[in-house]
């Protein structure tokens, strides 16, 4: 009775599942102008650099934004300066915990609020804002919550201090989540904070702004300022004690230029072109589930995403093809729909950069597949895409493309494999899959990154630091490392 | 067609299968946050209904009881006209006749009947064949066999084969599940093995579980076997139908699955034809789901048949 085909067999997985549409309609109110947030307050700011932040899946303008000049930058940096001197780094640990415990959990009340805000500004699914950005962001705040009392125990025979006034500034792919990265850590050290949030994704510090108002965080100790690089230089240029940034490698390198020679901290958490590496006695079904979190979470526009997939040779063709299989699935389109899990790209200039490196991969012998779904024809869309027939001398296999674009790579021994993860400017993070203990943890010791992920991949957890080598900047966030730099150690002579 | 023969190499190769369960967890729990609503929530409702096999197992079914259900399976809802009938009923083996009686020749709704010593198969092979040659002559269109798991935890492979490839023989022209008693084999690892070694035996349904022990079907396991079965018809060719069984019990779950097939195996396994629900207060919350969206108001559960 069994059904024999007479054909290649093949299964249909492209629009094998039609659903309707499934929108995420919780009401949100976006104003039409924001300033910025300094001393506790929301201000206007002056209006001479305004600029649309726009929802990328339409292309359509949500709000005008202010942009910082450097005379309100300064103010903000004084208004966190009298802050920390007046009241933060003088309130005792436990009361300050007590602050970051309700951030926390206004943060997941409001959590549905703060879900679509994001994926309206980022155009990262509404699935991924709702169960994993805005969690997260509290966990964060949770999670250093309960340090901020014991942060003795962290520097054995000494006693932890503050630095003092911290600027940071953020990326957009992860707006909410980096800005609870940043945030959290410096005050439940005891600093204050002037943070300036991406200029395509401001509205969700926006929200945390108001947040911070409802739990009576002290004026000052939180201070948001808008606006694009100007403004970021504004802020690392001023009277901070340590600047905290995450972006690309280029403005990380501008920063520690412009800091040169000043006590001001730093840490850079920068790009990355992590390697995924898939041995052939992994669980290999398991596995192309991996490299479609690394690649497709987020649109790719991951720092640590697994962008270079390196397969061992032998299965290197069957995997492709399960992979393709598990690709088709994936449904692309409306970040508001609670089933898309691949959004907008953030940017009509990030779309172009990827579109560009597709053009070079493509000009440089690469064989270049696409997923056959649909995209929508207004808005920002890329489909999935895979590259193979690459090498490693490829431009698509060295440069970090931040977007859903998979350059696949094969090996022949764990050594080579090793080997070729390793050749490349970046070190954030990595993954190996093996049902092999022993050879997981080998080839995991013989990586260079900051990150290694073990038959899994892009898996965040507060106690866990986070942050690369080399090329993918210094210093960790998450984790007991994570205090550190907003620590100063006092030894008792 | 000569029957599959058994190999040691055949073995290995189905013995060799790895799955990671943290991995199979974290797909399953993106499956169960799928977002299935309106006119999509409506035609898988009714695919669903579709695919039940309306079970009653229990030592104190009567004819009476078979009956009910049979009409029950035939129509499931006098009020709505628009809806399937259910894929089959599942019944003991004594009770086939009564089901054959109430169905008619030509039925839509299959009869399926347990035999090989069901739930335990600890009886001998020579009853177990004669237990499914007589179920088929009595009127049974698919037989769902049991594995003997205490032979296949002894790594006894080869028993196991030949006694698939017999029952499938014995089988004649009705279809046969093999049921593998997932919750009895303990790891996704054997599940896997085991769903190999009965396609290579020649299944033409993998089951999870009699619906006797705890865990029957689960989403992760189910996972694993649809995998299995998607290398098999990649590798062979054949099509080889699924049956979760047991614990089935609420619409919302069932579309978990669902959603679990689509994008496992794709549209060519959406439909009774490779695909069953072993359960039997299933179809009653199925059907109180379709009468809520056409309604839109939850109606009593007292509407509906206790059947």
């Amino acid at each position: 009775m069994s059904t024999k085909d007479e054909s290649t067999p093949r299964l249909k997985l492209s629009g094998a599942l039609d659903l309707s549409p499934a929108p995420e309609r919780y009401p949100v109110t976006i104003k039409e102008r924001y300033g910025h947030f300094v001393n506790g307050a929301f201000i206007d700011g002056n209006s001479d650099g305004d600029f649309p932040t726009i929802n990328p899946a339409t292309g359509k303008v949500l709000s005008t934004i202010a942009s910082a000049t450097e005379t309100e930058v300064h103010a903000a940096v004084k208004a966190a300066r009298t802050a920390y001197d007046s009241v933060w780094s003088k309130m005792s640990g436990a009361e300050r915990g007590k602050y970051l415990y309700r951030i926390a959990r206004r943060l997941q009340e409001r959590g549905r609020e703060f879900a679509v805000v994001e994926t309206m500004d980022n155009g990262k699914p509404i699935r991924e804002t709702r169960d994993v950005d805005v969690p997260l962001a509290a966990q964060h705040f949770f999670y250093y919550a309960g340090w901020a009392d014991k942060l003795d125990y962290t520097v054995p025979g000494g006693t932890a201090a503050p630095v003092g006034v911290a600027g940071q500034v953020i990326p957009w792919n992860f707006p909410l989540l980096m800005a609870a990265w940043k945030i959290a850590p410096a005050l439940a050290c005891g600093n204050t904070v002037v943070l300036k949030p991406a200029e395509t994704t401001p509205l969700t510090a926006m929200l945390l702004a108001e947040i911070f108002q409802e739990v009576g965080l002290p004026p000052g100790v939180v201070n948001f300022v808008n606006g694009a690089g100007g403004t970021g230089a504004a802020l690392v240029n001023s009277d901070i004690d340590k600047i905290a940034f995450t972006g690309s490698t280029n403005v990380g390198r501008i920063i520690m230029r412009s800091i040169a020679g000043t006590k001001k901290r730093a840490t850079m958490e920068l790009g990355g072109k992590g390697a995924h590496i898939v041995f052939a006695d992994a669980s290999l079904d398991q596995a192309v589930e991996g490299c479609i979190d690394g690649i497709f979470f987020n649109q790719g526009h991951v720092c640590c995403a697994g962008s270079r997939l390196l397969i061992e040779e032998s299965v290197h063709d069957e995997f492709i093809e399960r992979l393709q299989r598990r690709i088709e699935a994936l449904r692309v389109g409306d970040p508001l729909d609670k089933n898309t899990d691949v959004g907008a790209i953030n940017s009509a200039e990030q779309l172009a950069t990827i579109n560009r490196y597709l053009e070079i991969g493509q000009a440089d012998g690469g064989t270049m597949w696409q997923s056959p779904c649909s995209i929508p024809s207004e808005g920002f869309f890329v489909r999935p895409t895979l590259f193979t027939n690459v090498q490693q001398s490829d431009t698509i296999v060295r440069e970090e493309i931040f977007g859903p674009v998979l350059s696949v790579v094969s090996f022949r021994t764990p050594a080579e494999a090793v080997k070729k993860a390793n050749d490349s400017e970046y070190g954030l993070a990595a993954g190996v899959w093996s049902e092999k203990n022993a050879k997981l943890f080998e080839v995991a010791h013989a990586l260079n990154a900051g990150v290694i992920w073990a038959n899994g991949y892009n898996l965040f957890d507060p106690a866990s630091p986070f942050g690369g080598i080399r090329h993918s900047g210094f210093g960790r966030e998450g984790g007991v490392a994570g205090l550190w730099p907003y620590i100063q150690v006092e030894v008792p002579a | 067609m000569s029957p599959p023969v058994f190999t040691p190499a055949l073995a290995r190769e189905c013995r060799a299968a790895h799955v990671d369960l943290q991995a199979i967890l974290q797909r399953v729990s993106k499956v169960q946050k799928r977002s299935i609503k309106t006119e999509s929530k409506v035609r898988l409702l009714h695919l669903a209904l579709s695919m039940v096999d309306l079970t009653t197992l229990e030592g104190q079914d009567t004819p009476g009881r078979v009956r009910a259900l049979c009409t029950k399976a035939l129509r499931p809802h006098a009020e709505l006209a628009n809806i399937p009938s259910t894929a089959a009923v599942c019944v003991y083996p004594n009770l086939v006749p009564v089901a054959r009686e109430a169905l008619g020749k030509n039925s839509p709704v299959k009869i399926a009947a347990v035999a090989t010593g069901f739930p335990a198969g600890q009886t001998p092979i020579e009853t177990r064949l004669e237990e499914v040659r007589r179920t088929v002559a009595m009127g049974a269109d698919e037989i769902d066999m049991v594995i003997a798991r205490g032979a296949y935890l002894a790594g006894e492979d080869q028993q196991v084969f030949e006694e698939i490839v017999a029952v499938k023989e014995a089988c004649g022209a009705a279809r046969l599940k093999v049921i593998l008693e997932t919750g009895e084999l303990g790891q996704l690892d054997t599940v896997a093995a085991a769903s190999r070694l009965a396609m290579h035996a020649g299944a033409d349904f993998i089951k999870t579980s009699t619906g006797k022990i705890s865990p029957a079907a689960t989403l992760p396991v189910t996972l694993v076997m649809l995998e299995a079965i998607r290398e098999h018809y990649l590798e062979t060719g054949v099509r080889v139908g699924m049956k979760p069984a047991g614990g089935i019990r609420t619409a919302k779950q069932a579309l978990h699955y669902l959603v679990l097939v689509a994008e496992t195996l794709g549209s060519d396994w959406m439909t009774n034809e490779w695909f069953r629900f072993g359960a039997s207060s299933l179809a009653t919350d199925l059907l109180r789901q379709i009468v809520r969206r056409e309604e839109g108001i939850y109606p009593s559960p007292r509407r509906f048949s206790v059947d």
